[in-house]
Order: C-alpha cells, then sequence, then structure tokens
C-alpha cells in the first residue's frame, strides 16, 4: 500500500508510504490512478512513512496533485514536503498542461500525394545520375590499371562467386529433379517420357539456371553489398574517402560491380552443369533412361544457341545485382532502421529487376527467333 | 566546492558505493590489470584516469558486468557480482546508470523513445506516462522539450551527451557510469556538462564513475581520483594524487596543458580557506 486515503470525522489525509521510488512505477501508476478522490474537501498530504522518494516518485506525487486540482480538492502538505517534490515541482515542469504531446498534426493526402510524386522524380534522377557516374568511371578505369582496381575485384568474385558454388549447385540440382519429376509425370500419361530430358535441358540452359543462380546472388551478394555499403555510409567511411578525393563509385561501386558481372556467369555454368546433371540423375532413377542415351537425346534436342542464350543474360542480371544493392548502400542515411530498410529494398528491387529483364529477354529472342 | 565535500566525506567516511578489489583482467598473454583495487564511496564524483591502452573501459566493462575478470572481486553496494547468477545481476544493472562514449543511442528511435527505452522494458506503463516520465528527464539534463522527438542523426554531440544521460537516469539510479562524457565537444560545451553534472549530484546525492581526459572536468567536477599506471590504480584526492612521484601521473598533471588549470583550481581552493 504506497497510498491511503484516511478519512475521520475532524480531517481528511492521504498518506504516502514506503518506497516512493523508479522501482516501484508500476505499482504506483495502479495505487495513484485507481484512489478515488472525493470533491471540494481539504486534504492532507502526509509524507512521513515514505522511506525513499525519487524523480520519478516525485512525478506520481505532482500527478496525484493534478488529479487533486482536477476535482477541486484542496491539499497542504503535513510538515515539510519531500525535497524531491519541490524540486520536481520548481525545476522539471513548464506548463503542466502540455506534457505530452498531442500536436503533430498529419500531412493532408494532396500534399501527401504531391510529396511522393516529387518523392519519386528525385529518386528516378537520382538514379540516372547514379547510371551516369558509373559509367563516367568506367570510362575512366578502361585507361588505367589502377583505378580497376584489380585486388579489390579479385575479392569480390571470390567472395560472391567461389563460395556462393554449393548453394547454387545445390538448388540448381534440386529445382532441375523437381522439374524432371513433375514432366515426367505429365509426359507419360502420352508415352512421352523421353521428352523430359528436351524439357529439362532446353528449360535449365535457356532460363533456370541462369534466373535461379541470380535470384540467390541477389539474397547473397545484393544484400551484403548494401549493408557493407551502407554501415561506411553511417560511419562516415564513404565520406572520408570523398574527403580524400577518392570516387566512392570508383573504389566501392565498380569493383563489386565488375567482380559480379565475371562471377555470375561462372556460377551460371555450374548452376547448368547441376541442372542437367540433376535431370540426368532423375531419368535414370524414374524413367530408366541410362546416361549415354540421356546425351544423345540432349544434343538432339539443343540448337548450338540455347546455352548461350542462357548464358548472355548473366553478366546483364549481375550488373543489376551489383547495381541496385550498392546504390541502396550509398543512400543508407542516419540509422540502423534505413540500413534494414534499404538492404531489404535492395533484395527485392534486384529480384524484380532481374524477372523483369528476363521477360524482355524473352520477348527479344521470340523476335528475332534466337 | 569540489574539495570541501571530499574533505567532508574523509571526516565521516560514507559508505561503499563500489569496491574492487585483486582485480585481474588478462587478454592472452598480456595482463591489462593485476591485482588492482579501487573504493568509491557514496555520493562523490570519482574519475578514472589513463593512458590509451591501461584498460580504464576493461575496467569499466568488468564493473559493468559485461565480462568476468580471472580473478578479483567487484562490490556494487556490499554485493559480489562476479558471483552473482543472471537473475541477481540483472537486478544491480537496473540500478545504475550508464552512459557510453559515443551515446550509443539507438539510431532508430526518437530521444523520447530512447530515454522511454529502459522503463519500458521494465515494466507496463501506459505510453502518456511514459512520455511524461521520458520529458521529466529530457528536462533535467537540461536539453529542450522540442528535442524529446527527434533523432539521433538530428542531434548535436552536446545534445547526444545529454540524451544519452537522460536515458541513463530515467530509472532514478543511485549509481552513474559515465564513458568520456566531456569528449569531442567544445570548451563551453564540456563546462556546460560539467555544471550539470555538479547539478544533478548535488540534487540527486548521485554516486558518480567517470571514464576522462579532460583535465578542465577532472579539476571541476571529481571529488576523487583513480590513476591506472603499471596495471594498478593509484587514488586519492586531487592534491593527494598530484603529490604522487610516478612518471606517468607527474608528466599527466604538471604538462603543458595541465599547468594553468592546475594552478587556477589550486590556487583558488587555498584562498578559500581548504
Amino acid at each position: 500500500m504506497l497510498i491511503e486515503w484516511l478519512s475521520t470525522a475532524e480531517e481528511q489525509t492521504v498518506r504516502l508510504s514506503g518506497a516512493w521510488c523508479a522501482e516501484s512505477v508500476g505499482s504506483l501508476e495502479k495505487e495513484v490512478d485507481a484512489l478515488v478522490i472525493p470533491s471540494a474537501v481539504h486534504v492532507w498530504l502526509d509524507a512521513s512513512q515514505v522511506t525513499n522518494m525519487d524523480l520519478t516518485g516525485a512525478w506520481f506525487v505532482r500527478r496525484f496533485q493534478a488529479r487533486l486540482d482536477q476535482c477541486s480538492t484542496s491539499y497542504s502538505w503535513r510538515g515539510t514536503p519531500p525535497p524531491t517534490v519541490e524540486f520536481v515541482q520548481h525545476s522539471l515542469e513548464r506548463d503542466i498542461g502540455s506534457d505530452g504531446n498531442g500536436h503533430r498534426d498529419g500531412l493532408r493526402a494532396r500534399e501527401q500525394l504531391g510529396r511522393l510524386t516529387l518523392n519519386q522524380v528525385e529518386s528516378l534522377r537520382e538514379a540516372l545520375d547514379f547510371t551516369g557516374r558509373i559509367g563516367a568511371v568506367l570510362r575512366r578505369a578502361a585507361g588505367s590499371w589502377r583505378a580497376l582496381r584489380a585486388a579489390s575485384i579479385t575479392r569480390h568474385v571470390y567472395e560472391a562467386g567461389l563460395l556462393a558454388i554449393p548453394i547454387v549447385a545445390l538448388i540448381a540440382f534440386l529445382i532441375s529433379v523437381i522439374v524432371a519429376y513433375i514432366g515426367a509425370q505429365e509426359l507419360k500419361q502420352f508415352g512421352g517420357e523421353v521428352f523430359v530430358v528436351d524439357l529439362v535441358s532446353v528449360s535449365v540452359l535457356r532460363e533456370l539456371g541462369v534466373l535461379l543462380t541470380s535470384i540467390i546472388v541477389a539474397g547473397r551478394s545484393g544484400s551484403s553489398y548494401a549493408a557493407e555499403i551502407g554501415v561506411m555510409q553511417l560511419n562516415e567511411e564513404v565520406d572520408a574517402l570523398r574527403a580524400m578525393g577518392v570516387d566512392p563509385v570508383e573504389v566501392l561501386v565498380l569493383p563489386r560491380i565488375l567482380g559480379l558481372v565475371l562471377a555470375l556467369p561462372l556460377l551460371t555454368v555450374i548452376a547448368d552443369a547441376m541442372g542437367i546433371a540433376g535431370g540426368a540423375v532423375l531419368s535414370w532413377l524414374v524413367l530408366g533412361i541410362p546416361f549415354n542415351q540421356f546425351a544423345v537425346r540432349m544434343q538432339e534436342a539443343l540448337s548450338p544457341t540455347t546455352f548461350w542464350a542462357g548464358l548472355i543474360k548473366a553478366p546483364i542480371f549481375a550488373i543489376l545485382i551489383a547495381a541496385v544493392g550498392t546504390y541502396r548502400g550509398l543512400q543508407v542515411r542516419d540509422s540502423s532502421r534505413e540500413l534494414g530498410r534499404l538492404t531489404t529494398q535492395a533484395v527485392v528491387e534486384s529480384i524484380f529487376l532481374v524477372l523483369l529483364a528476363d521477360a524482355i529477354f524473352a520477348v527479344v529472342y521470340w523476335e528475332i527467333d534466337f | 566546492m569540489a574539495e570541501n565535500n571530499a574533505n567532508l566525506m574523509e571526516s565521516t567516511k560514507p559508505p561503499l558505493m563500489v569496491s574492487v578489489r585483486g582485480l585481474v583482467n588478462r587478454f592472452g598473454q598480456q595482463t591489462v590489470h593485476d591485482d588492482l583495487a579501487m573504493d568509491v564511496y557514496r555520493g562523490e564524483i570519482f574519475g578514472l584516469i589513463g593512458g590509451s591502452g591501461t584498460g580504464k573501459s576493461v575496467l569499466l566493462r568488468s564493473i559493468l558486468g559485461l565480462r568476468s575478470p580471472q580473478s578479483g572481486s567487484i562490490e556494487i553496494e556490499g554485493r559480489d557480482i562476479t558471483q552473482m547468477n543472471r537473475a541477481q545481476l540483472l537486478k544491480v544493472k537496473r540500478s545504475y546508470g550508464v552512459t557510453f562514449q559515443h551515446g550509443a543511442l539507438f539510431s532508430a528511435l526518437t530521444v523520447s523513445q530512447n530515454v522511454q527505452l529502459p522503463l519500458a522494458e521494465y515494466c507496463d506503463l501506459p505510453s502518456q506516462v511514459l512520455e511524461s516520465l521520458a520529458l521529466q528527464k529530457i528536462r533535467l539534463v537540461g536539453l529542450d522539450d522540442s528535442a524529446a522527438d527527434k533523432f539521433p542523426s538530428q542531434l548535436s554531440g552536446g545534445m547526444i551527451k545529454r540524451a544519452s544521460l537522460a536515458r541513463a537516469l530515467i530509472l532514478d539510479p543511485q549509481l552513474l557510469f559515465l564513458d568520456e562524457p566531456t569528449s569531442g565537444l567544445d570548451p563551453i560545451a564540456a563546462a556546460a556538462f560539467d555544471d550539470l553534472l555538479l547539478y544533478l549530484q548535488k540534487s540527486l546525492q548521485l554516486t558518480v564513475v567517470m571514464i576522462t581526459h579532460d583535465l578542465d572536468s577532472i579539476f571541476r567536477t571529481c571529488n576523487r581520483v583513480g590513476v591506472i599506471v603499471d596495471r594498478r590504480m593509484i587514488s586519492g584526492t586531487l592534491p593527494e594524487v598530484l603529490k604522487e612521484e610516478h612518471p606517468w601521473i607527474r608528466e599527466y598533471f604538471h604538462g603543458p596543458r595541465a599547468g594553468a588549470v592546475r594552478d587556477a583550481v589550486l590556487s583558488s581552493s587555498v584562498s578559500s580557506g581548504v
């Protein structure tokens, strides 16, 4: 019991007792607000039983006094008021009425629409600006070995490429097993099991190999580019580079883009090989097609361009993934939440752009009969 | 005035707030602390001094229970934290406030949300109560009400230090640990922070342990100081420590940057009859 209302015939007393401090803040809040206050009387406040009154406790005393005022109940202290209450009252309160804020008025809908549009235009302009700067730096880098930063590119080929081999290989293998399995089930109805070979080899080489690899790499490396550069941005490391006269696009962006342009096609070749292997293994196990027959059938199914139709997309996808990742990383400002938001955005956007580009490739291939 | 308090304390011997005995901290082959002892009495401002790499931060992390030392005892208000289980340690951790060198405000939260956080974690309160209690502490550290809705990235260095102090004070601790509270502030802001610290210590009877390199701050605020030299601590009131013969201490307090401050402070304390 921290607060008690004692009433006798002659007088009303509110006795505060125990520890009025931050430790008991939960019970203070409940008890102070639960106390029923009769209106228009005079009460004595008695703090003689209080063992400890800190600023939090004093705040609750002031809150209680405000409630008394509201009920137009007058009060006075029996004995001296606790010094912390005096301190809070005189040093830390400005206008009790304005405590807590409800003044943030929302923007009107029209205004918001306008801001949104302007933001979109601005971000489009920034993206174009970024693309232009990559182009400019690339031109400069083409003229000198130093600006190309071979060591840095090697690191990114290693991290985005070599280290991704196990996961890319595993996923390519599993997906082509799934495709082959579903294909076999459907094609069995027409007695055309052997066309599973066509299905697997064409779909893996033209689409699935490069697409799956790109999506995995967007999740692995696109996010790491955004996070890595984002933290550098938060630590003012990017500003430090700029202040030294070093172009962040040259040292941070270009090596990542070039590294991924090298790594993604190599990963795609591995994904293609593992995909074909998955199809072959399933055809042998489920349909009883031996490996040599699988190979012969595959050669018949493929045109000379099938493999290249898939592989040629890889560098384009690589540029998209690396550019979006680094771009979003460089946009990080001020807070850890921004870092998380932009990293997520980098991955989502790069996957979206990869799929969009793939759709465009499909249309173009159709038109030129590739 | 600082000297006044110190003398008063010597005569009455207030209870120990922090007491470290036989502390040993090692990183691999390197021994940072060897049989280090440190005492902080209730109600004083204790300055922790030492060159770079002498383990001031390691000592602070040990006292805060963020690092277990190789051996030794660390008592906070008479209870040894090295012997505690998780629940007991948590209770002790809630009894003191800490500010970190760079503020360590959560960048995704506003100042008000930062200050509320320890309280909101501690118990369920209506948001209006939380906000209002946070505002109390924001005012206590001398920040303007308008700072409450700002994000850390919108604050100046001095405001970050103050906001982080407000967060350390939200649970009304008796004991405060400050890691370089005035570093990175201009002399005016640093002096204002010293004033704030003295004001808080006086009005809330706080015990403060602070790591600092700021000589002005040491002479203005600290009742006693502890210097880490040769993996141990030499501590005492400022005049006592100034008499020490250790070369690092002589260099520190009698170097070119210390002279003027020391003379000014000591002469004023002599003239005021202490």
